[in-house]
């Protein structure tokens, strides 16, 4: 091989500089080409919206009573534009923040169980062998008990505050994500880019933080999207039944239940708030089967 | 396998010991007791009632006491309902909350994995999005917000079944049971589909096509079976999910069943009661999930339990 094509073969091996696509980035796009993961996306986000700066844009506030107007369908004439409940409150300005309070559970909540879950399973699939072995039989007890009895007796005993809402609802829901990141660490620990990297000579600490931590992010944030919608439910469910939020504060549980023991004569109290609330469920719902056909790398290309 | 039942009933036992010893410590701490009233009751009248379920001795002595009373099968008096037992109340709200949650897990089996197979074939067709999108729609609505909306149609607007009640029989039992069944079928028929694909690309089945069997046979006699397990594990949460949505739908339907008296109990602070009943379902779960381990084994032959028993 001569100079000169030694130094062309060199340019063309610089020019075709490989910038490597991460997963994370490679992920994305395929989210994007997912009409359905797409849609779900843009509702979330009007929802969001919504719920923040809803309440700004009416005139009426969700405590108080318009005295003409009682339990009336949804009107322009009168600008209660989702109707009024029994006792004349605007239902718009309820549902908005209604769904604040919901969506306010659903990402605090889920944000405790992901603390909690995360590092217990982290730390038993890390460590493993006996530990691993006490941490999960314990989270199999746990398992095994009827929780929602739980979280309905706590609220009972404790009074319906609206903090213990995130935390038992966060500790009851931590058990999945342990699962989930202990088999997954278990797994990835023992794999060979693991091991190629520690015989490059990289320190414990690197290998957890270029290896262990991002491919754990996939699995934890499609779970995270999945959980969020089954925290919203277990407030509704408990809110439904009169555990939950208390007046003068609400819920879309609060609401669709308000509106259930109405709906003989007012329909709209129903249908408003429980079409929110099945429209949030489903957007999530359909944003983490996206996410996960996205992020995961069997199907990579 | 009569090791592993054994082994693995015997595993229940702690389970339970720390599901009562969680609930019954939870419930005395709480502030209030079950027999507050407005009306303040003379002090001589409260003691006795203390004395005669005996709330004033120490914590530890009742828990005992509790401990040996549920071994022996009683589960006490109701604080609430002052002449009955608990079991007396059990026995009459199981058969009502049994058959109503029997009932939706087979409608929604028999319809989850019909509709779940039949998107699996027709994989990426017209006819898969819509099952699936139907599917996700079940899975998003609550059965709280479902019930009254049925209610609402076919009690209110179109008056074809009574829109609460309870009887055993047809009209006042199908919308209770297609209430909890619905978010079940949509599990059900999503965990099929995509077991169903993931046996269908298999190479035994492509075995058996090149062998010349008809495609019916081949999905019936080969493909359903191992398609099957994922909704066979499923039925363990399945069952709980029942018991949570029971509380839910027989409240809205006025259902007398023990979902509706556990609600009752708690906002009473019927110890007993509300303890009754979270031991009730512990057990059902436990054994539920016990049973769907042994189907689970006798399903797929390359569980084995037991060191030993494999070839």
């Amino acid at each position: 091989m001569n100079e000169t094509t030694r130094d062309a073969f060199d340019q063309a091996l610089d020019s075709r500089e490989v910038r490597g696509r991460s997963l994370y980035v490679d992920a994305w796009h395929r989210l994007l080409r997912n009409k359905a993961a797409v849609a779900a996306l843009v509702i979330l986000t009007i929802m969001i919206a919504l719920v923040v700066f809803g309440p700004m844009l009416v005139d009426w506030d969700h405590e108080i009573p318009d005295w003409d107007n009682y339990s009336t369908p949804p009107s322009l004439e009168t600008g209660h534009l989702f109707g009024t409940d029994a006792l004349g409150r605007d239902l718009f300005a309820r549902t908005m923040i209604g769904g604040r309070i919901s969506l306010l559970v659903g990402l605090v909540a889920t944000l405790v169980s992901l603390l909690i879950g995360v590092t217990w399973g982290a730390f038993a699939g890390y460590v493993g062998g006996r530990v691993d072995n006490v941490m999960m039989r314990i989270v199999d007890a746990v398992y095994a008990m009827p929780f929602m009895f739980f979280v309905i007796l706590l609220m009972v005993v404790f009074g319906r505050n609206i903090f213990l809402i995130f935390v038992a609802i966060g500790a009851i829901n931590w058990l999945d994500m342990a699962r989930i990141v202990r088999g997954q660490t278990l797994s990835l620990k023992n794999k060979d880019f693991v091991e190629a990297a520690r015989a490059c000579g990289a320190t414990e600490w690197q290998i957890i933080r270029r290896h262990i931590v991002p491919n754990l992010l996939g699995v934890v944030i499609v779970y995270v999207t999945l959980t969020i919608p089954q925290v919203i439910l277990v407030e509704s469910f408990l809110s439904f039944l009169g555990l939950g939020v208390q007046e003068p504060l609400t819920s879309w549980g609060a609401l669709v239940n308000e509106g259930a023991q109405e709906m003989e004569v007012a329909p709209w109290s129903l249908l408003f708030p429980a079409s929110f609330l099945a429209v949030t469920l489903f957007a999530f719902n359909f944003l983490g089967d996206g996410l996960r056909d996205a992020l995961d790398p069997k199907d990579r290309q | 396998m009569l090791k592993y039942s054994l082994r693995r009933l015997a595993s229940a036992v702690p389970t339970l010991f720390l599901l009562i010893t969680f609930a019954f410590f939870m419930i005395r701490v709480a502030p209030g007791g079950p027999f507050d009233s407005e009306r303040a009751l003379p002090p001589e009248i409260e003691a006795n009632l203390a004395a005669k379920y005996h709330l004033d001795e120490p914590l530890v002595f009742q828990y005992a006491r509790y401990l040996w009373q549920i071994v022996q099968g009683d589960l006490g008096p109701s604080f609430h309902y002052r002449d009955w037992t608990v079991n007396d109340l059990i026995i009459q709200g199981a058969p009502v909350s049994f058959a109503l949650g029997a009932a939706a897990l087979l409608l929604a089996l028999l319809v989850g994995v019909v509709v779940g197979a039949w998107a699996a074939l027709r994989q990426n067709r017209p006819t898969d999005y819509t099952v699936m999108s139907l599917a996700m729609l079940g899975i998003s609505i609550p059965n709280f917000v479902l019930a009254p909306l049925l209610i609402l149609v076919f009690a209110i607007v179109l008056g074809w079944v009574p829109a609460g009640g309870w009887a055993f029989s047809f009209d006042r039992m199908v919308l209770p049971v297609i209430t909890l069944a619905l978010p079940m079928i949509a599990y059900i028929a999503r965990i099929t589909r995509g077991s169903m694909i993931e046996v269908l690309h298999s190479s035994f089945i492509r075995t058996v096509r090149a062998k010349g069997m008809p495609e019916k046979e081949v999905i019936l006699r080969h493909a359903l079976k191992p398609a099957l397990l994922p909704v066979i594990s499923y039925l363990g949460p399945a069952a709980a999910a029942i018991v949570t949505g029971s509380v839910v739908v027989e409240r809205i339907f006025t259902i007398p069943g023990i979902g509706s008296y556990f609600v009752q109990g708690a906002l009473n602070r019927d110890y007993t009661l509300v303890m009754g009943v979270v031991i009730l379902y512990g057990v059902l779960i436990i054994l539920f999930n016990f049973m769907v381990d042994l189907i689970y084994a006798w399903l797929d032959p390359r569980i084995r339990y037991d060191d030993g028993e494999t070839a």
